[in-house]
């Protein structure tokens, strides 16, 4: 046999068993009950429209609040770390490796429940305002490193040049470096915000109303009050109709973006 | 502008170590208004560090620096200020990848000079047409080519209106045949007038418009004088060494 006739022919069987199993995978699947339990239509009609108009609507806007008030933070930190006053870098690493080092979920429930008992501080926003704070705490230290590294990943020539034309460092940081330094932070941010909307489902622990249930936690009442899982697949739907978007606007900007490079 | 009688750049007695390794051993030059000097030397004679001092992009370990009579040494000195009279080209162009052309020349005229925007963009037209590369207005550095990019960031330190203008090596990332647009250039602005100090490997640029060359080695002016003299008839025996590798 030729090697051509030979290598068509073990792709052929690798396509038959591929088709098989998916075939085996049908008969076998139990259709009513999957459907019985994940994709109950009439379920699904009474999360609507509070789970779009409340709970999704709470994710994107607990996301937008915390990248913002993440990324704010992230500049000062990465700025402090970069500064050439040594007690600043210390502060600014202490406190980054302390917030990377400790699971979310217990900064949101420190900032919302430990420091408020303590201190008899009102956190404005209540339960998630303080759980809020905590995501912008968390992520404020993951970005600063991201901003960091694309701070140093332009040339130092740019500086160079700047102050040399008579612009003061914190001109050339503002119109010169940090536009530079964002566009190299564009991929790894896009993951900082994924990974954000994510995140917002950890203020469950914060504790939450009816107002300010975001999608996971208002897939988990409905799931307990339904007593079927359909809501949980709703809820990883809209996250996908989300995040999946999301990803490729960014993609799109970050080529237009090469073009005036 | 005046400066009469007071050299454009004077230092004396310059020391700068990087760690523990001396790079300049004690330099002293003067650059009269108006001249062109010309630095040549081996890499790592210290040649680009000593251009670096003039506008303190390198902080000297110590000795003197005067920029028109002003001590740029003094921590009291409004370090932008004195910047801003000083033009400086680099080796690699830097130019500021996202802003166009028109914008990379009239960010620092702003911002610095705080002209007005209208005013900044006509100083910045004039100047891209005085290098030659007026079309380019609104294209961004990357679609430039090396020696119009060069050009650019001439264009952009000319906009500033500098007293003089530091260079260098602006021609040693060039592809051979774009050389000759960015010395063109350079030549009309010496004979216009402009104050220049070029660390060069260009010998031809060096004798032909340089009114002073200084030869550098080992962090130290080896010898100086008028650049047909120290090209022609060098007096040291590492000058001939190096100017023999590279005539």
């Amino acid at each position: 046999m030729r090697k051509t006739t030979k290598r068509r022919l073990g792709r052929g069987a690798l396509y038959l068993i591929f088709i098989a199993a998916v075939l085996l995978l049908i008969l076998l699947a139990d259709w009513a009950t999957l459907q019985e339990n994940f994709f109950q239509i009439d379920v699904a009609r009474e999360q609507l429209p509070e789970m779009i108009t409340v709970a999704a609507k709470n994710t994107v806007l607990f996301t937008l609040i915390a990248f913002a008030g993440g990324l704010l933070l992230g500049i000062l930190l990465a700025l402090m770390k970069l500064s050439p006053i040594p007690p600043y870098r210390w502060v600014a690493t202490g406190y980054i490796e302390l917030f990377r080092g400790l699971p979310a979920l217990l900064t949101i429930f420190g900032m919302a429940y430990a420091l408020p008992i303590a201190f008899q501080v009102n956190i404005p926003g209540g339960a998630v305002g303080a759980g809020l704070l905590a995501l912008i705490m968390v992520a404020g230290a993951y970005m600063a490193e991201v901003i960091r590294a694309g701070i140093q990943g332009v040339p130092k020539g740019q500086a160079e040049a700047a102050r040399s034309l008579g612009m003061p460092a914190g001109r050339t940081m503002v119109s010169i470096i940090l536009p530079q330094a964002f566009r190299i932070v564009i991929p790894p941010m896009t993951n900082e915000f994924v990974l954000l909307i994510k995140d917002t489902s950890l203020l469950f622990i914060a504790g939450s109303t009816l107002a300010t249930r975001e999608i996971t936690t208002f897939a988990r009442d409905s799931v307990v009050t339904s007593a079927n899982a359909t809501p949980l697949m709703m809820a990883a739907m809209l996250y996908l109709l989300i995040t999946v978007p999301l990803t490729r606007v960014v993609a799109i900007l970050e080529r237009r973006m090469a073009r005036s490079r | 502008m005046t400066t009469n009688g007071v050299p454009a750049i004077e230092v004396a007695d310059l020391h700068k170590s990087f760690g523990h390794v001396e790079v300049l051993k004690g330099i002293d030059l003067t650059v009269d208004t108006g001249q062109v000097v010309c630095v040549i030397g081996p890499s790592g004679s210290g040649k680009s560090t000593l251009l670096r001092c003039v506008n303190r992009l390198e902080e000297p370990t110590s000795g003197k620096i005067l920029v028109e009579g002003i001590d740029i040494l003094d921590p009291e000195v409004d370090l932008d200020r004195v910047r801003a009279r000083i033009g400086m080209v680099f080796q690699q162009f830097n130019l500021f990848p996202h802003l166009t052309v028109l914008r990379n020349l009239t960010i620092a005229q702003q911002r610095v000079l705080g002209r007005d925007k209208d005013e900044a963009a006509e100083v910045a037209r004039h100047n891209l047409d005085r290098v030659g590369v007026g079309e380019k207005i609104d294209a961004y550095p990357a679609h430039l080519s090396g020696g119009q990019q060069q050009r650019v960031a001439i264009a952009r330190s000319l906009s500033m209106n500098p007293d003089m203008m530091l260079f260098d090596e602006p021609t040693s990332a060039l592809d051979p045949e774009l050389v000759g647009d960015v010395l063109d250039v350079m030549r009309d602005l010496a004979h216009s007038g402009m104050t220049m100090m070029v660390v060069t490997h260009e010998m031809g640029f060096a004798r032909e418009v340089g009114d002073d060359l200084i030869f550098m080695d080992d962090g130290a002016v080896v010898e100086s004088g008028n650049p047909r003299d120290v090209l022609g008839e060098p007096q040291h025996e590492r000058t001939r060494a190096f100017l023999s590798k590279v005539l």
